[in-house]
């Protein structure tokens, strides 16, 4: 698999600084988006990860540093669901279609919108609940709602804010597969997400924030104790399982007896 | 008298059919503009511009007798503009600000309006609205309104959706979500002004968000939302005139009432309704389970060791 950012850079934030009213969340960051990107942010609670995804999107701009974007650059978000509000009412397609807002004016869908919004939503296998309100799907679907209406704007970079939060396991094994698909068909991908151990398995490239960036490389460079503990700040252990590194709980590995501080 | 007679007799006063108009239009028109107000979390901006435009139709009045609508309009967009920044802007204290700009300007009005009297619609007209004295101008003002509000609604509707949904990605969509922000705002201002006459400042903020309180519990469609929250505006304003003028109170205070005994129905109705649906799943769930039981079906369970 690549996608460690060996190609063209698409996008490019060069010392850059970030916050909200008085707070600085972010600072010095330096990250280049390549076009075969498909990296995971890790790091703790309240590290920046949403605001460097908003950074990239461009929706919070940089109080000191620069965010340079490829002309033609192309970019869709995928939200956090639980900023989401589940009683607007809205249908699957009606929530999609938001997509092509900027490109016509007229509330009702053209019929090669609904051709195309169909036609996602069936790739996406939710093509048989158009029709339902928002709030009648699994987290999984609701999940792939946002990636359908990201795709319907044709992305070459796809940012999605923890979209393996709040799922089972099963759920969250088919959106990375997912992700790992949509990646293989040429869209760059950056997401965050608190699981390690996930992404450890599913991801090549990764990048530990803790307000800037601490440390990036392949699981294997940086699922480290030492990259961990300057991340989360406490020791954590790591195993190695058939070449891949595990993170194991501190609270878990204490009980196991392997736990070095 | 009968139904019928009670419907027409008050048609026979000129007054009460601008009243009628009016009311009904502008029942529609908040019902309208009501479904954005409610799904942004914005009734209290409505309940504060209702008030900033109070102070400008009685600053208005001292240097403009004629033109005093023009004088609260340009206030209430002023307000309006000055309210949107603040609440997107500002992530703390904005509801403070709003409180300050709006109360102040409300309190402007009531010290202007004491001293100097009132050239135009009375102070108390002004507050709970009042059928009396509706001008030609103002039927042509508020469907000037209208017909701007209907025509932002359709040609804005993706936009106005997605920005109240999800202003961030709307944003990073090539939304221009201050543009919107500002284009709502300043209809919301027109809107207030235009029914402040027969609705009253200190009532508006509700009709604004009853009908489309209800028109969501009765839809998860947003467009059939619009159209149930202006159905139901223009409803309550077309009977809340009758009852004002059988009860001789003014007309905003019981075409509020009207509203608040609808959205008591539909509370009432929706509750029934999920009692209703609750028990009939319970009873199904178990007669499924009745059905499956082995003990009622008489099968054995294969037992796997």
């Amino acid at each position: 698999m690549t996608g460690t950012g060996v190609g063209r850079v698409i996008l490019e934030v060069s010392n850059a600084s970030a916050g909200y009213d008085e707070a600085l969340v972010l600072k010095d960051v330096n990250f280049h988006v390549h076009e075969d990107q498909f990296t995971g942010i890790v790091g703790p609670s309240g590290a920046g990860k949403t605001t460097l995804l908003r950074l990239l999107l461009g929706v919070v701009q940089p109080r000191a540093g620069t965010l340079t974007r490829e002309a033609d650059l192309r970019v869709a978000y995928v939200p956090q669901l639980e900023t989401v509000n589940w009683d607007f009412p809205v249908t699957v397609e009606e929530c999609v279609l938001m997509a092509r807002t900027d490109q016509r004016r007229l509330p009702w869908a053209s019929a090669q919108e609904k051709k195309q919004v169909a036609k996602v939503l069936e790739r996406l296998g939710i093509g048989d609940l158009a029709s339902r309100h928002i709030r009648a799907l699994s987290g999984g679907q609701q999940q792939r709602m946002f990636i359908a209406r990201a795709l319907l704007r044709e992305p070459n970079l796809l940012l999605l804010d923890e979209p393996t939060s709040g799922v089972d396991v099963n759920t969250r094994h088919d959106m990375l597969h997912l992700l790992s698909d949509l990646h293989d068909d040429g869209i760059s991908i950056v997401l965050t997400t608190h699981d390690l151990n996930g992404m450890a398995a599913h991801l090549p490239h990764l990048m530990c924030v803790n307000q800037t960036i601490v440390a990036e490389g392949t699981p294997a460079e940086v699922i480290t104790p030492d990259v961990l503990e300057n991340t989360f700040g406490a020791r954590l252990e790591v195993l190695q399982h058939l070449g891949m590194p595990i993170v194991i709980d501190e609270y878990v590995s204490g009980d196991l007896g392997a736990v070095t501080r | 008298m009968n139904v019928i007679d009670s419907l027409v007799s008050p048609l026979t006063y000129s007054f009460f059919d601008r009243g009628l108009i009016v009311a009904t239009i502008s029942g529609a028109l908040l019902g309208l503009i009501g479904v954005y107000i409610t799904l942004r979390g914005m009734s209290y901006i409505g309940h504060g511009l209702s008030h900033a435009v109070f102070g400008g139709f009685a600053a208005a009045q001292l240097f403009a007798a004629q033109f005093y609508v023009i004088g609260a309009g340009l206030w209430g967009v002023a307000s309006a503009l000055a309210i949107n920044s603040v609440s997107r802007r500002q992530r703390i204290g904005a509801d403070a600000a709003i409180g300050v700009i709006t109360t102040g300007s409300f309190a402007l009005g009531v010290a202007l309006l004491s001293k100097f009297g009132a050239r135009g619609p009375s102070f108390d007209s002004a507050l709970f609205g009042s059928i009396l004295g509706i001008s030609t101008f103002q039927i042509w003002g508020l469907i000037a309104v209208g017909i701007l509000t209907v025509l932002m609604i359709v040609f804005r509707y993706r936009a106005l959706m997605f920005t109240t949904f999800d202003p961030d990605v709307a944003d990073a969509s090539g939304v221009n979500v201050s543009r919107t922000d500002a284009m709502l705002m300043i209809v919301l201002s027109l809107t207030i002004l235009a029914t402040l006459t027969v609705i009253g400042v200190t009532l508006v903020a509700a009709m604004l968000v009853i009908p489309a309180v209800v028109a969501r519990m009765i839809t998860s469609s947003f467009s059939k939302m619009l159209i149930w929250s202006a159905g139901i505006g223009s409803l309550c304003g077309f009977v809340g005139m009758y009852l004002s003028y059988y009860a001789g109170v003014p007309s905003g205070t019981m075409i509020v009432l009207t509203g608040s005994a609808v959205f008591a129905l539909a509370l009432v109705v929706r509750s029934v309704r999920t009692a209703i649906n609750r028990r009939r799943n319970k009873a199904a769930a178990l007669s499924q389970a009745g059905q499956t039981s082995p003990a009622v079906s008489g099968k054995k369970m294969p037992v796997a060791f």
